[in-house]
């Protein structure tokens, strides 16, 4: 079982890299950007013995407490069996 | 007065604060590896600079989790001196220890150059020795220094008098040119509410000699100095 965890930042929060990245892709000629975001991915090999909700409450533990500042970012929890 | 300096793996201004304390200030000073837990013989403990856990996920974000951070936050809680700098300061922010958070720098760069702050109270263990709008010159090195937390927030650290420094240019003028690294209304440090917890961005361990440049982070280690002397 795998969980995947997607962390944010937080809509207004500055992403000086998100706009070097965008300003980078516009060089390249790439036309129709209006923002670019970057974010943090994470993929937690879990045991499969842990029903899903199991496995779901403990990722969601781990990306509210570890993987996200509260403050500043948002997380997302997708659960693969 | 006895002073400690937590090292973590990745400190790397431990060295520069245990030598301002034992020659400047004169007085004992430990390193203290950061699987200890025993701050009892301390009054107050440095958290330094550097890139503890080498910055990985967040700069701050791992250190929080070693073993001696439940011990400086207890021994906060008791009423002893807590004084981050730098990484200490991102450290204490991402331990909860004090509001809000350091993100990059809004230019990007890891920024190395001496800056000017203005003491915006003397109302602190580490501001007591100077007054309100005097400018000091210190450097910086950070890449994430960029100071954010909500309006909630900066509403309170203003009505409780708990920003300590703030970026300006060499007349003490908060401008938007005189703000390093895009931080909220230029704050470069802020205090605890019990006011006995410090953590800046600026180093004023490495401010303590002319030949270094400056000599203005001395008052700060000074007041702390003072303030102990005071309470023993």
């Amino acid at each position: 079982m795998k969980a995947k965890v997607y962390v944010t930042l937080k809509p207004g929060v500055l992403d000086p890299q998100g706009k070097a990245i965008q300003h980078s892709v516009e060089l390249l000629g790439f036309g129709g950007i209006a923002d670019v975001r970057q974010g943090k991915y994470f993929e937690i090999a879990l045991d499969n013995s842990l029903a899903e909700d199991q496995a779901r409450e403990s990722a969601t533990r781990m990306a509210a407490e570890v993987l996200s500042n509260p403050i500043i970012e948002d997380y997302r929890v997708e659960i693969e069996a | 007065m006895k002073f400690g300096v937590i090292v973590f793996p990745g400190s790397n201004c431990d060295h520069d604060a245990y030598h301002v304390i034992s020659k400047h200030v004169g007085q004992p000073v430990d390193f203290i590896w950061h699987r200890d837990t025993d701050l009892s013989s301390y009054d107050a403990v440095i958290i330094p600079g550097g890139f503890s856990y080498g910055d990985y996920l967040r700069a701050g974000a791992l250190a929080r989790f070693s073993p001696v951070m439940n011990s400086v936050k207890k021994f906060a809680e008791s009423g002893r001196f807590v004084l981050g700098i730098c990484n200490g300061f991102q450290i204490l922010c991402e331990a909860g220890l004090l509001p809000g958070a350091l993100i990059r720098n809004r230019g990007l760069h890891f920024i190395c150059e001496h800056v000017f702050v203005r003491v915006e109270t003397g109302d602190t263990p580490f501001t007591n020795e100077l007054r309100r709008g005097v400018v000091l010159r210190v450097p910086i090195a950070h890449a994430e220094g960029n100071y954010v937390c909500d309006d909630a927030t900066l509403a309170a650290l203003k009505r409780e008098d708990r920003i300590v420094f703030r970026y300006t240019d060499k007349d003490g003028h908060a401008t938007d040119a005189a703000n390093p690294n895009g931080s909220r209304e230029n704050i470069a440090g802020i205090c605890s509410r019990g006011r006995n917890l410090m953590g800046l961005m600026p180093h004023p361990e490495r401010a303590c000699e002319d030949l270094l440049g400056s000599s203005d982070g001395r008052d700060i280690f000074r007041s702390l100095a003072a303030t102990l002397a005071a309470v023993a």
